[in-house]
């Protein structure tokens, strides 16, 4: 367990040690260390192993582009397939596997990849597994499926909460490197409203990586003492690890906040958080990402960038190996080597500047040899490679950035349209300097917090001298025989770039796509431009011309539990229980849900064996004595205004202007194309007071169309709107006992036939004095009232309803006896109002008015929606009186052929009647309306049933309404 | 986004409800237009890649429809107002 390769210095603290287990071995490592780090320190090189050819691969970066490192982390239900071992923070008892391997990590059986590989080169999914066609589901789709992909999911429901969170700034910084930490500090200074985010968990970016001074201290130290001031400032939020993954519109950004990945155990807080920051002004201060250079076999364990060779050393103290080779096109690389050396580190410099070049190398589990052009062979165990730097534009191409080459930092910058109110600063701009970074950090951070109106001092820049700066593109080994790799992750390698060409894929977006440059978790950060030059190269165009792929969110791959945030399970969105849903409950009720309601269902009693037992024992009661029903959830719209009446008359197909007072009306309601898309009754409580019923579906849609017919189509009527459904708790009374049982719970209200007929309507009271509406309509077609109550009545209300009801032996029914009873009756329901259908259709189109301008009418008079063999609603019932209807079913004549060219229509709507003893159905059928009696074939190959029904009239029951007006 | 409202000030986007073309505010009379008229209203929205005004509601604010100018290439908004004020303008009126 020693850390053999843990050296002096690093930003770790090593006077407490932390345990952490690799693919089941325990390791340590200290506080401030990554996994990667850690790994490193203990002498692991072989981490995973690669996507498509199972190449034994290393740490290559220590930062969120790593292609390789992915892990496994935690287990169990926690466990997290594909984390980048380069920044998950090391935390006591940690544990973490290998992944993409069968068998061990070292004796891989899918290496048998890498030896297949010419098969394996671009677009070898379109090509291979071509023929026989046979094989494709038995044989290629099961063992693609198996070789897919890289981590496992646990298959267990993630035990961590998620949450949103929403902040607002005047100025975020993105980036807490050297000129995100001096944008915020002139910034905050200055009094502006400053969020600073960074994805690490210690700020600083590059500064606590290298050995520059800032301010005549260590560069590391000076970051520190930046933290502590802006610590300080109240109006200052310092976010770290927290990355910003996307920029949205009008200066919203996303952020996701790691909030407890760092701890062995969440304690149930929220394991991350996804911020919407709004910002007034934003500036990028993403730095750069260094890229590889492409020579044969350049994947090995211990070949990494070289930048990240001196983050392990100055920042971690851990070192890759003993024997380095520094492979650079830049003065950038250098410093690789200069840093190791002052570690005690023996470095061999290759400067491809003055045609030094690797060809090959050696070493299947971790590099041992480097084979160069001028023959000579060094034996090494670390190559640190820089192919310069690309500056990190991603979010300036989220909404229309196309980024622009820069021939003297070999690097595109941001270009075109960037997100309004970004500002890119820094590296991320093309700055490559560490002096000029401070300087362009502070004069954007002040610049921006003057322009929002923050006059505060910004008080001095930070001082860093200008290192030198200088690179000569180099892209490729091109003497190089073996494969050479562009992208780790995806196993793209110089010869898939050239066949792609060879094939015709020249665009870049083609390119990526074909050979799948750029994808995955790292989305390209190491290799997209690598790619494109080597493109460039075979084009022999230069790179501005070939151009870039752009970049879209995230960032950097966000759980799907974070977007999710709190909404899962039974939280995934809100409900609401209606007012009697407490006693509904203590009442044996089964709950269904109805938009964001939740109704009941059935009522079980004791003794009931399924569904049908509880629903045919609520619909026979009702239909024998009397039933109450909680109908709270259709929408209800309290419409006042002297032109109410004239409003309602243009909303409705059907005439509304002469309802008397104390009268409802049903109506019917029609989209501007004429097909029929909601339906209530709407009572005239007064001259000016009208009180709308909707389905329950609808509720929210018609008030919408309601506020945008009286604001845009008819903006001078006298009318005002508002949604009473949650305000009313309202019950269906219903039954030949309903009269009985209401006329004991209203005050001083005659309900005799006389006194209160069929569609009749009024305030009244009940209970001695609770105010209340009666209406007296029927879904059922029995005798029935409505009656409301203000919904904080409405518990006590179902109590009293049902003990005034106990001498009839009332019962409350569901949702489906009140199915059961409107089939029974013939009235249309969501089944038939499907958004496909006219009133015609429906049979109501006699209804629609054509001396008035209502919504839909004019269209609704169309030709093509009045053709004599159009489709009617018409009853059904089975010829075999014991057979069960299905819904679904199409109609054909006997002896027809079962196609949709002799299709006579479909099925709805079907119920067992306990009223009538057999099953019963509604349905539409072509000429339905002059076909009562014929016998029809009902088939439902999905269903399979293939039963003969009779056509009959909707109307099962009462054909005439007798009970209902009685 | 953010919708500047013109009596609330600046709401998020996911407060309203989008609707689409402003035309929809142009119903023709039902008693008198042709059937070409109303089929165009009915059906035909222009879907410019550019200026775009459009009908949205405040639905879970204070049900307003508004009439957001908004370019549909950058969501830039360059315009808000009141719908019922749009219709009035145009000659709505009972």
């Amino acid at each position: 367990m020693s850390q053999q390769n843990r050296i002096e210095g690093g930003q770790i603290d090593r006077s407490k040690t932390l345990k952490f287990q690799w693919n089941g071995r325990w390791m340590s490592g200290y506080p401030g260390d990554t996994l990667a780090s850690a790994l490193m320190a203990n002498g692991v090189r072989l981490v995973g192993r690669s996507f498509k050819c199972h190449r034994p691969r290393g740490i290559f970066s220590a930062g969120s582009e790593e292609p390789n490192a992915l892990v496994q982390l935690r287990n169990g239900a926690a466990q997290e397939p594909n984390t980048r071992a380069t920044t998950v923070e090391l935390f006591d008892g940690l544990s973490a596997t290998s992944q993409n391997h069968r068998g061990s990590l070292d004796w891989d059986l899918m290496a048998v990849n890498d030896v297949a590989a010419p098969f394996l080169s671009a677009g070898f999914y379109y090509k291979t597994f071509m023929w026989p066609k046979a094989f494709w589901e038995k044989l290629y789709e099961p063992v693609i499926r198996a070789s897919a992909g890289l981590g496992r999911l646990s298959m267990k429901a993630d035990p961590d909460v998620y949450d949103h969170g929403y902040l607002h700034c005047d100025l975020l910084v993105i980036g807490a490197g050297p000129t995100g930490l001096a944008a915020a500090l002139a910034a905050g200074r200055a009094g502006a409203r400053v969020i600073l985010a960074d994805e690490d968990f210690r700020p600083g970016g590059r500064l606590n990586a290298e050995t520059y001074a800032v301010d005549g201290s260590a560069g590391s130290h000076w970051a520190g003492m930046a933290v502590v001031e802006l610590s300080a400032m109240e109006n200052i939020r310092l976010l770290t690890r927290t990355t910003v993954f996307g920029a949205y519109d009008h200066g919203i950004y996303g952020a996701i906040e790691k909030r407890t990945d760092h701890l062995a155990d969440s304690r149930g807080k929220p394991r991350q958080v996804l911020w919407r920051i709004y910002s007034k002004r934003a500036l990028l201060a993403a730095g750069a990402i260094e890229r590889s250079i492409a020579f044969g076999n350049n994947d090995r364990p211990g070949i990494m960038l070289a930048g990240s060779v001196r983050t392990y050393v100055n920042r971690f103290g851990a070192t890759p190996g003993q024997r380095v080779a520094v492979f650079t096109n830049n003065e950038d690389g250098l410093r690789t080597a200069l840093d190791l050396r002052a570690k005690g580190i023996q470095v061999t410099t290759l400067d491809a500047r003055k045609g030094d070049r690797i060809v090959d190398t050696r070493g299947r589990k971790g590099i041992r040899q480097a084979l160069l052009a001028d023959g000579r062979n060094l034996a090494v165990d670390c190559i640190a490679v820089s192919g310069g730097w690309s500056p990190t534009v991603a979010l300036t191409c989220h909404h229309r950035g196309r980024p622009m080459w820069r021939d003297d930092i070999a690097g595109f910058v941001p270009g075109g349209e960037l997100p309004p109110g970004l500002t890119v600063a820094g590296a991320a701009n093309g700055t490559m300097t560490l002096g000029a970074c401070l300087r362009d950090g502070h004069a954007k951070g002040a610049a921006l917090a003057a322009e929002l109106g923050a006059a505060g001092s910004t008080g001095d820049g930070p001082l860093a001298e200008d290192e030198t700066f200088d690179i000569t593109p180099f892209w490729h080994v091109t003497e190089a025989r073996p494969r050479a790799w562009v992208d780790l992750q995806n196993d793209v390698t110089t010869k898939d770039l050239k066949q792609s060409r060879q094939e015709g894929f020249r665009s870049v977006e083609h390119l990526k796509r074909y050979t799948t440059l750029g994808m995955a978790t790292d989305q390209g950060k190491t290799s997209n431009v690598l790619g494109l030059a080597v493109m460039a190269e075979l084009d022999g165009h230069p790179i501005a011309e070939t151009g870039t792929t752009i970049f879209r969110p995230p960032y950097t791959p966000v759980a799907i539990g974070a977007f999710a945030g709190r909404a899962r399970g039974t939280d995934f969105r809100p409900y609401r229980l209606t007012p009697s849903h407490a006693w509904a409950l203590e009442n044996g009720a089964d709950f269904v849900e109805a938009g964001l309601w939740l109704r009941a269902q059935w009522f079980k009693r004791p003794g009931e064996q399924g569904w049908r037992d509880s629903v045919d024992r609520e619909a026979a009661a009702v239909r024998r004595s009397v039933g109450v029903c909680d109908v709270t959830t259709l929408g209800k719209i309290d419409i006042q205004g002297r032109d109410a009446a004239e409003f309602l008359n243009h909303i409705y197909a059907n005439p509304f202007l002469k309802l008397p007072v104390g009268r409802v009306r049903y109506g019917l309601m029609l989209r501007e194309d004429g097909v029929a898309y909601d339906d209530g009754t709407t009572a005239r409580l007064s001259e000016h007071h009208f009180v709308m019923t909707t389905t329950t579906a609808n509720a929210g849609t018609v008030f919408r169309n309601l506020e945008f017919a009286r604001q845009c189509l008819w903006p001078d009527l006298d009318v005002h709107l508002i949604s009473t459904t949650d305000a009313w708790a309202q019950f269906a009374v219903a039954g030949p006992n309903s009269r009985a049982l209401l006329q004991k719970v209203v005050d001083d209200l005659d309900l005799s036939n006389a006194a209160f007929p069929f569609m009749a309507c009024t305030n009244c009271t009940v209970f001695d004095g609770t105010p209340a509406r009666v209406f007296r309509i029927s879904f059922s077609g029995e005798l029935a009232y409505e009656v409301a109550v203000p919904a904080r009545f409405g518990g006590s209300m179902i109590r009293g309803l049902m003990a005034a009801g106990e001498e009839f032996g009332v019962v409350p029914y569901g949702t489906e006896a009140l199915g059961v009873l409107r089939i029974e009756k013939g009235h249309p329901a969501g089944n038939e109002l499907n958004g496909q259908t006219t009133a015609r259709n429906l049979g109501l189109g006699g209804m629609v008015s054509k001396t008035k301008d209502a919504i839909g009418s004019k269209l609704s008079e169309r030709a093509g929606m009045n053709r004599d063999d159009d489709l009617c609603l018409v009853g059904f019932k089975p010829k075999d009186r014991s057979v069960l209807l299905t819904a679904g079913a199409h109609f054909l004549t006997p002896g027809d052929p079962e196609d949709m060219a002799h299709d006579q229509g479909w099925m709805t709507s079907v119920a067992y009647s306990p009223e009538l003893g057999h099953s019963v159905g509604l349905g539409f059928l072509k000429r339905g309306d002059s076909r009562i009696g014929e016998t029809l074939r009902a088939y439902s190959p999905v269903r399979n049933q293939d039963t003969m029904v009779e056509v009959c009239s909707a109307h099962h029951i009462d054909p005439e309404g007798a009970r209902q007006r009685g | 986004m953010i919708i500047p409202h013109p009596l609330l000030g600046p709401r998020d986007a996911a407060e309203f409800v989008y609707k689409g073309d402003a035309t929809l505010i142009d119903r023709p009379d039902g008693l008198t237009a042709s059937d070409d008229e109303m089929h165009d209203y009915a059906y035909l929205r222009d879907n410019p890649a550019g200026r775009h005004r459009e009908l949205w509601y405040h639905e879970q604010g204070d049900r307003s429809w508004l009439v957001v100018t908004r370019d549909t290439r950058t969501h830039e908004i360059l315009k808000v107002e009141l719908a019922r004020d749009v219709a009035r303008a145009a000659g709505r009126a009972r």
